[in-house]
C-alpha cells in the first residue's frame, strides 16, 4: 500500500471517528447545560442595549429570541416561567410588528400557573405596546379584552378593548357581540366558551389552539358540575335529603343516563352531594369537580 | 511529536511574529488601560465587571480575527511564494505541513492570549487593587477561549486547504457567527417536524459549538464553572479539532499542487 493511500484510510477513519466522537461530547455539553442559552439572556436583560448591539439586524435577533420564548415556555410549562415576560419584551422590542408575540403573551403570561405565568398586568402592558405599534390589527384588541375578562374579571376595560378593535377596518364582527356581552357582563360560561372558541378558531399559533382546546375541555368540566349541583340542590328542596347516588339524581333530572365528564368518565358524588370527577388531574384547568385539598397548580393533592 | 511537524510549527511561529501578528497586543493593551481608567470614573460597582467583560471579549474577538486571517493565507501564501515545493520536495509529508501549520498558528495564538491574560489580569487589579478567589474563574475562560481559537485554526486550514484566501475567510467567519448560535440551532430543530428536524439537527451537529464555551458573562458575575463542562469541553474541542485537521489533511493530499 502506498504512503499516500495509507495516509488517506487513515485521515479518513480519523475524521468519522472523531465527528462521532464530538458529536457525543456536544450531547453531554448540552445535558450539562440545558437552559444555558436562555440563561444567557438574563445578562443582557435591557432591549434597548440588544437594539444597538444587533448592528440593524433586530429583525434576525427578534426571530431569536422570539424562538427561544417559545423553547422556553415550552419546555418549562407548568413550573416557574418568570423569564417568558422579559423574553417577549425584548422579542417584541426589537421586532413590534411581530404580532405572534403579541398573541402568545397574552394567552400565556395573564393567566395564573400551571396554564402561564401569572403576571396579566404584564401581559396588558406588552399587548397595548402591540396596539401602539400596530393599531390595525384587530386580534390584538381581542388579545387584551381577552385577558381583562379572563384573568382581571373587569368587564369594563375588556368591553373597552373589544369595542375599540370593532373599530378597526377588516375586524372579526364577533368583537362587537363580545363588547356587548362585556357590558352587561351575564352569561359567564357562555361568554368564556365564545371567548376560547373564537381564539381555538382564529389563532394560527399551535400552542395557543391547544391551550384553548384544553380550556374548553375544563370549562366544559365547570359548566356540567355547576349544573348537577344545582340539580342536586332541587332534588334536596324537593324531597328533604340528598340524593343516594348520582344514578338516583341522573333519573329524578330525566337524563337518559349518568352524565360523564369530556373524557367519557362518569360524574361520582360525596356524601355531602358534591359532584366530582373521577381523575382529576384529567382536568387542571377545571375551577369545580375537584376533591377538596386538591392542588389544581401542582396537580396533587395539597397534603402531598 | 514528529520532528518535521515540529520544525514547520516553529517556522510558522516565526512567520506570524515576522508578519508583526502580535502587534494586536499594541491596541489590546491600549484599549484595557484606556477602559480601566474610564470605567473607574464612570462605573459604580461594576468596575472589575467592565473590565473582565471588555477584557475577555477583546482576548476572544482579535484571536478570532487573527486565526482566521492568519489561517486562511498558511497553505495559499505558500503555494503562491512556491516555497511549498521547496518543502514538500524534502521528506515532508502533506499531512505533516497542515499539522505543522497548525500547531504554528495555535501556539502563536496561545502566546497571543497568555500575553493579553496579563493585560486583563493588570486591569482587573488597577480597578479592584487586590485579586479574590473567584478570579481563578477568568483561568477557565481564557483556557476555553483557546479551545474555541483551536477549531477555528482548523477550520481555516480545512478551508484554505481547497479554497482561496478570500472565500476561505467568509466560510471561517459565517462558521464562527453560526457556531455561536448553535444553540439557538438545535432550539430550532427540536421544534421543527419531519425532514427540516433531520436536516437542521445534522447542521446544528455539523457546525462547531462556540456558544458552550462562551462563559464570559458568567465569569463576570463571579459564578464557578463546571469541572465536567471543562472536561467535556476540552473533549468536544479535541475531537472536532481533529475532525477539521482530518477533512484538512484529505483534500490537501488529493490536491493537484502543479
Amino acid at each position: 500500500m502506498k504512503a499516500r493511500q495509507r495516509t488517506t484510510i487513515l485521515a479518513s477513519v480519523c475524521l468519522i471517528v472523531c465527528f462521532a466522537a464530538s458529536v457525543f461530547m456536544l450531547r453531554s455539553v448540552d445535558r450539562l447545560r440545558p437552559q444555558a442559552s436562555l440563561d444567557d439572556v438574563l445578562y443582557i436583560s435591557s432591549p434597548k442595549i440588544l437594539k444597538r448591539a444587533s448592528l440593524g439586524y433586530e429583525g434576525l435577533l427578534a426571530d431569536v429570541y422570539w424562538t427561544r420564548a417559545v423553547q422556553y415556555f415550552g419546555s418549562r410549562r407548568g413550573s416557574n416561567v418568570e423569564l417568558l415576560a422579559p423574553l417577549l419584551e425584548i422579542t417584541t422590542s426589537l421586532d413590534p410588528h411581530l404580532i405572534p408575540a403579541y398573541e402568545y403573551g397574552g394567552f400565556f403570561l395573564a393567566p395564573p400557573p400551571p396554564n402561564g405565568a401569572g403576571q396579566p398586568k404584564r401581559a396588558i402592558q406588552l399587548i397595548e405596546y402591540g396596539i401602539r405599534n400596530n393599531p390595525n390589527e384587530w386580534r390584538l384588541y381581542y388579545n387584551l379584552g381577552f385577558v381583562y375578562y379572563m384573568d382581571l374579571k373587569d368587564y369594563a376595560h375588556a368591553s373597552d378593548a373589544f369595542e375599540r378593535g370593532s373599530q378597526v377596518p377588516n375586524s372579526h364582527p364577533f368583537l362587537k357581540v363580545l363588547a356587548a356581552q362585556m357590558a352587561q357582563h351575564g352569561g359567564e360560561y357562555q361568554t368564556a366558551r365564545m371567548l376560547w372558541t373564537a381564539t381555538y378558531k382564529t389563532s394560527r399559533d399551535k400552542l395557543v389552539q391547544q391551550n384553548a382546546a384544553e380550556h374548553l375541555r375544563d370549562l366544559k368540566v365547570d359548566e356540567d358540575v355547576s349544573n348537577l349541583e344545582g340539580a342536586v340542590t332541587r332534588f334536596g328542596e324537593r324531597t328533604g335529603r340528598l340524593p343516594s347516588s348520582i344514578r338516583e339524581l341522573a333519573r329524578a333530572e330525566g337524563l337518559p343516563g349518568v352524565p360523564v365528564d369530556p373524557k367519557g368518565e362518569p360524574y361520582k358524588m360525596d356524601e355531602n352531594g358534591r359532584i366530582l370527577v373521577q381523575h382529576p388531574d384529567d382536568f387542571p384547568l377545571a375551577t369545580k369537580g375537584l376533591p377538596a385539598g386538591f392542588n389544581a397548580v401542582g396537580k396533587h393533592f395539597a397534603s402531598n | 511529536m514528529n520532528a518535521r511537524i515540529g520544525y514547520i510549527a516553529s517556522n510558522t511561529f516565526r512567520e506570524a511574529v515576522r508578519d508583526r501578528v502580535l502587534y494586536n497586543l499594541i491596541a489590546f493593551a491600549l484599549l484595557l488601560s484606556g477602559a480601566a481608567i474610564f470605567v473607574g470614573e464612570i462605573s459604580i460597582e461594576i468596575e472589575k465587571l467592565v473590565v473582565i467583560n471588555l477584557g475577555l471579549t477583546a482576548v476572544s474577538l482579535f484571536g478570532v480575527v487573527i486565526a482566521i486571517f492568519v489561517g486562511i493565507g498558511l497553505v495559499s501564501k505558500e503555494i503562491d511564494k512556491r516555497t511549498l515545493y521547496t518543502v514538500l520536495s524534502r521528506p515532508v509529508r502533506r499531512w505533516e505541513f497542515i499539522v505543522g501549520k497548525f500547531f504554528g498558528l495555535s501556539s502563536t495564538l496561545v502566546v497571543n492570549t497568555f500575553c493579553m491574560a496579563i493585560g486583563v489580569f493588570g486591569a482587573l487589579l488597577y480597578v479592584s487593587h487586590k485579586f479574590t478567589g473567584s478570579d481563578a474563574f477568568i483561568l477557565v475562560a481564557l483556557y476555553f477561549i483557546v479551545l474555541q481559537f483551536f477549531i477555528i485554526c482548523s477550520l481555516t486550514l480545512l478551508f484554505s486547504s481547497f479554497s482561496s484566501p478570500l472565500l476561505s475567510a467568509v466560510f471561517s467567519f459565517s462558521l464562527f457567527v453560526i457556531g455561536s448560535f448553535s444553540e439557538d440551532l438545535r432550539g430550532f430543530a427540536g421544534m421543527a417536524h419531519g425532514i427540516t428536524k433531520w436536516l437542521a439537527t445534522a447542521v446544528a451537529y455539523l457546525v462547531p459549538n462556540f456558544s458552550a464555551f462562551n462563559v464570559i458573562s458568567s465569569v463576570a458575575h463571579e459564578y464557578p464553572v463546571a469541572v465536567q463542562l471543562v472536561l467535556h469541553n476540552t473533549l468536544y474541542a479535541l475531537f472536532y479539532t481533529a475532525t477539521a485537521l482530518s477533512g484538512a489533511v484529505l483534500i490537501f493530499e488529493r490536491r493537484n499542487l502543479k
